[in-house]
């Protein structure tokens, strides 16, 4: 994007609430990328004639706590509607939503951007029941399509932002933002690739210092953050093009094609449709009790945002650093039991092992904490060790290494290996003295002013205790004997 | 007594059947008899379940002998009761076609809970019985499987949509018989046919297994020979139910009337009902009947309920409006009839082009249109608001009275094929009874009495939200001192 245009998005967030039941019916919420079609379906949600809905309890528990962590206003009082259009996959002929009177609106979420910190406006929350998903199947040269019904009536969460995001960078970081605190309040796993969060951003560019909206375009079909990335960049600059070359950007929904990096027209809003909104005559007003709400937001787990900021001022973390640990609420209560469980350890360091040497573990691998073969506790041993100057830098990777392969005790690895670090003085004292004797060359060459072969002398210490040697001890000790030297 | 079992009340066909004087084969089988000798005329019936009525009968009276044997337990309130059930009822096993092609060969896995709770008190169902598609009429005329005949005059029709049941229950075809009621079908057909017929109190009755036609105005009444008999049934299917979200937990204590006086008792008759285009012997018949009420104690006030004019538009753009959304299941994918065509448009169009008769494609059009951006808030929600006020209405005259007393149709039952050019004038049938439905309140209508051409004619009872019962009461004392229940058509 040129600095002449100003990109203005939103973001349309659908996130699966994952219940045990459905939103209307009893039928089990299953993942429906996996196993068999068609397993859990009931009439309800079958939209079989003379069938009525009954509202999910807990799908709303799971909208309030979203709402209350996006620091929404609950409407206490809210209003199912139906939105009716045809389509396979829509067993009723219409989706129960909510249209006019939403469970939630006006909340607000922070994000981090160039500019530093942005409070992103929420414009509305509500709860609506998803589709069924179709299969277009082509086989001995006959088209048809299947239907599956295990996903018709999962309780669904929509979550509307104001087109406040003025970047890539912030469009993601508005998406990670929601998705941690999806997570956070326990209502989604947050994986996007099986669906159970799909955003949509509407995008937009206006000349910088313009206040007016341009038209904008919805993107659908992303299945990862990368998509997410990609799709705007692409769609903000085939936006800019048009309009450079004197185009007009059409209101339109787009697909995003993930394969060739393109967006392609779904279809044109011009001939919109209409989906006769009109309150659900089957569902009485949904009406939440003010001291319920409470009790949600009392039960409140501690948020990103806030832990975040704890983070950095009880642990004197890095803001980048506080940043990773918080993003997901498991790892940041690792971390925390890590320090908890720490003796001789600052959380600091315990702080860098985790998002440094951990987190690479982790990554090769595909690992999440929940995966781990050891705890909290083993980490701050670790950590101990290490401040306690009982391990060196890279026995502790070795330790670290063998924990991630196979758990254990940090204590019993270091044992066992033989990684215990070398403070001795007498011992350390006796190898420089050795190294300085057999290379005597280039310890004259030192004190004449070669800097760096205070290294290769040091390389050679470390050699001699087989990695073990407490370094700083190392460099010391060589400091003092060779400046003795060279009196 | 077999021969004349099909002349028993329900009341007296359980007291029979309790005292062991008549078993429920011999009852059913009496009345699948019936059903074999006129039904082919009358089409009261689109599916008879001969078979498992009478394993079902067999059940109950096995059921009797042992509780006679071992001298007690209690037995099910309507052990062996046969009753027949509007085809629009899901009842798991049996077809539900609503009158309509587009379910010509549908049979649902699951039973309506009104239904359910009968099954469970022990009835014997008949059969499904004829109804105007997806229950949308007022004469039956508008079934796919063609037009029930008035028992009491068979080139007239029986009313509608309940038509078939009130056939049924008229022609002494059942005993007792479930219909629905959306804007006066329950009432308007239990008028034309001599009937108790009883709309329940909105939220009364679970609408579970009902097929919706307008959701917030649907109910589940009972078409019967008398009070007593309604009463019978809404004992057993009435109550909250976890499965339709708008039936109310706890339903409201009324004080009824009892015995044979209705001494205290205030009747609202309101001007709005008596107005032109009501017959001179309706009119009649109805304050006759508000006389009998009198005698017996109860004192006639006059009131108003001014917004009636209006139900008729407001109900006009609600009904069809919450139909347009509740008919859009039905397109051929998942059950029903399908036009198998290679576009799935296409598929959908040919689908419901075929399978919904005329009356339904115009209500489904006028509703879609009622709801269509730019037109909403002119049509859907303005009659929203006059909803309110006709709600309001019914709530202002019941801080002055108990019920009101009223006509059920502007005329008694008219001849096959009279409104057929004009769906307005069909329209104009419901005009007494669309208010009830519109602010959820229970209505009856009992017999007050027969025309010049000896059709019955019905008086409509009005009551305040969950009086259902307090509208059984003063119907029973009515018929205590009348026998206009009591005449049956000859066959």
């Amino acid at each position: 994007m040129s600095s002449k245009y100003q990109p203005v998005i939103g973001l349309e967030v659908h996130a699966v609430l994952e219940t045990r039941s459905k939103m209307f019916c009893a039928c089990p919420v299953v993942d429906s990328t996996v196993g068999e079609p068609n397993i859990a379906v009931c009439p309800v949600c079958a939209g079989m004639p003379g069938m009525l809905p009954v509202i999910n309890q807990a799908a709303v528990e799971y909208a309030l706590r979203v709402a209350l962590a996006l620091n929404c206003t609950i409407n206490l009082t809210s209003i199912f509607a139906r939105k009716s259009y045809f389509y396979p996959d829509l067993p009723k002929g219409f989706q129960i939503s909510q249209y006019e009177q939403p469970l939630a609106q006006n909340g607000w979420l922070t994000i981090d951007t160039a500019e530093g910190e942005q409070r992103i406006a929420i414009r509305r929350v509500h709860i609506e029941e998803d589709t069924g998903k179709l299969t277009h199947v082509e086989r001995d040269g006959e088209r048809y399509s299947l239907v599956d019904l295990n996903r018709s009536g999962v309780p669904l969460l929509e979550i509307v932002t104001e087109p406040e995001l003025h970047s890539v960078e912030a469009v993601r970081n508005c998406a990670y933002a929601l998705r941690s605190i999806l997570r956070y309040v326990g209502v989604n796993s947050g994986n996007l690739e099986k669906g159970l969060m799909r955003i949509e951003p509407n995008i937009s560019i206006r000349p910088v210092g313009s206040t007016e909206f341009g038209t904008r375009a919805e993107i659908k079909n992303l299945n990862s953050f990368r998509s997410l990335e990609r799709a705007t960049t692409y769609e903000l600059a085939r936006q800019e093009q048009l309009v450079e070359a004197g185009g007009a950007v059409v209101q339109q929904t787009l697909g995003w094609d993930d394969a060739r990096g393109t967006t392609q027209a779904q279809r044109s809003k011009e001939v919109a449709e209409d989906y006769r909104y009109f309150p659900e005559p089957d569902l009485p007003p949904l009406v939440v009790e003010k001291a319920w709400v409470e009790k949600i937001r009392k039960g409140l787990p501690e948020l990103p945002q806030a832990r975040r900021e704890r983070f950095i001022s009880k642990y004197g973390l890095k803001a980048y650093d506080a940043n990773v640990i918080v993003a997901e609420r498991e790892v940041a209560d690792f971390y925390e039991a890590a320090v908890a469980a720490a003796k001789t350890a600052d959380a600091k360091l315990i702080a860098n092992w985790l998002t440094g040497p951990l987190f690479g573990l982790m990554n090769e691998a595909g690992v999440e904490v929940g995966d781990l073969r050891f705890g909290a506790k083993q980490l701050a041993a670790l950590c101990d060790q290490v401040a306690a100057d009982k391990v060196n830098a890279a026995g502790a990777r070795e330790v670290l290494g063998v924990l991630f392969a196979e758990g254990g005790s940090p204590a019993s690895i270091v044992k066992a290996r033989g990684l215990q670090q070398i403070s001795d003085s007498g011992q350390l004292a006796a190898w420089v003295g050795e190294v300085i004797e057999a290379h005597p060359k280039q310890a004259a060459d030192f004190l004449a002013g070669n800097a760096p072969l205070l290294n290769f002398l040091f390389g050679q210490v470390m050699q001699k205790a087989g990695g073990k040697a407490n370094p700083a001890a190392v460099r010391d000790e060589l400091q003092a004997q060779l400046s003795k030297l060279g009196k | 007594m077999s021969g004349g079992l099909h002349e028993l009340s329900a009341k007296q066909a359980l007291a029979g059947l309790r005292a062991g004087k008549i078993s429920s084969v011999e009852l059913t089988r009496a009345y699948l008899e019936r059903i074999e000798q006129h039904n082919p005329r009358l089409n009261a019936y689109l599916y008879v379940a001969a078979e498992s009525a009478l394993q079902a009968a067999a059940a109950a009276d096995k059921q009797y002998a042992k509780a006679r044997r071992s001298k007690g337990g209690k037995l099910p309130a309507l052990l062996g009761l046969p009753i027949a059930v509007k085809d629009v009822l899901a009842v798991a096993g049996m077809p539900a076609t609503c009158g309509s092609r587009i379910l010509e060969n549908f049979v649902p896995s699951y039973t309506a809970t009104s239904v359910q709770r009968l099954l469970d008190a022990g009835v014997v169902v008949l059969g499904k019985t004829n109804t105007d598609e997806f229950a949308m009429g007022s004469s039956t005329e508008n079934s796919a499987y063609g037009v029930t005949l008035n028992p009491w005059d068979e080139t007239r029709v029986p009313g509608g949509s309940s038509g078939g049941s009130a056939a049924a229950v008229a022609g002494r075809l059942a005993p007792v018989a479930l219909g629905t009621d959306t804007g006066g079908s329950v009432r308007q057909p239990a008028a034309f046919c001599g009937l108790t017929g009883l709309k329940t109190t909105y939220g009364r009755v679970s609408r579970y297994g009902l097929v919706a036609f307008g959701s917030s105005l649907d109910t589940v009444g009972v078409l019967a020979r008398d009070a007593a008999d309604a009463g019978l049934i809404l004992k057993v299917m009435g109550g909250y139910d976890p499965q339709d979200a708008t039936t109310v937990e706890k339903t409201p204590k009324l004080e009824k009337p009892s015995g044979k006086s209705l001494k205290g008792l205030r009747i609202g008759v309101p001007k709005e009902y008596f107005i032109e285009g009501l017959s001179a012997e309706v009119e009649n018949g109805v304050r006759e009947g508000i006389r009998q009420l009198e005698v017996l104690g109860a004192k006639a006030v006059p009131v108003s309920l001014p917004h009636t004019e209006y139900a008729l538009p407001v109900y006009y753009i609600i009904a069809p409006a919450e139909a347009s959304a509740n008919l859009a299941r039905f397109d051929g994918v998942r059950y029903g009839l399908r036009v198998a065509q290679d576009d799935l448009i296409e598929m959908f169009k040919r689908s419901r082009g075929a399978g919904f008769g005329p009356e339904v494609k115009r209500r489904i059009m006028i509703g879609s249109y009622a709801l269509s951006a730019g037109y909403y808030d002119a049509y859907y929600g303005q009659a929203q608001k006059v909803r309110a006020l006709i709600r309001r209405d019914f709530d202002n005259v019941f801080k002055k009275v108990d019920l009101i007393a009223a006509p059920s149709a502007p005329s008694t039952a008219f001849r096959i094929g009279a409104h057929g050019n004009d769906p307005l004038e069909m329209y104009l049938e419901d005009v007494f009874t669309l208010p009830a439905n519109l602010a959820g309140v229970p209505g009856l209508c009992v017999c007050a009495g027969f025309d010049g051409q000896g059709l019955p004619i019905g008086l409509q009872m009005l009551g305040p939200h969950f009086a259902d019962e307090r509208l059984l009461a003063v119907a029973a004392a009515y018929q205590k001192v009348t026998d206009w229940h009591k005449q049956a058509p000859a066959l």
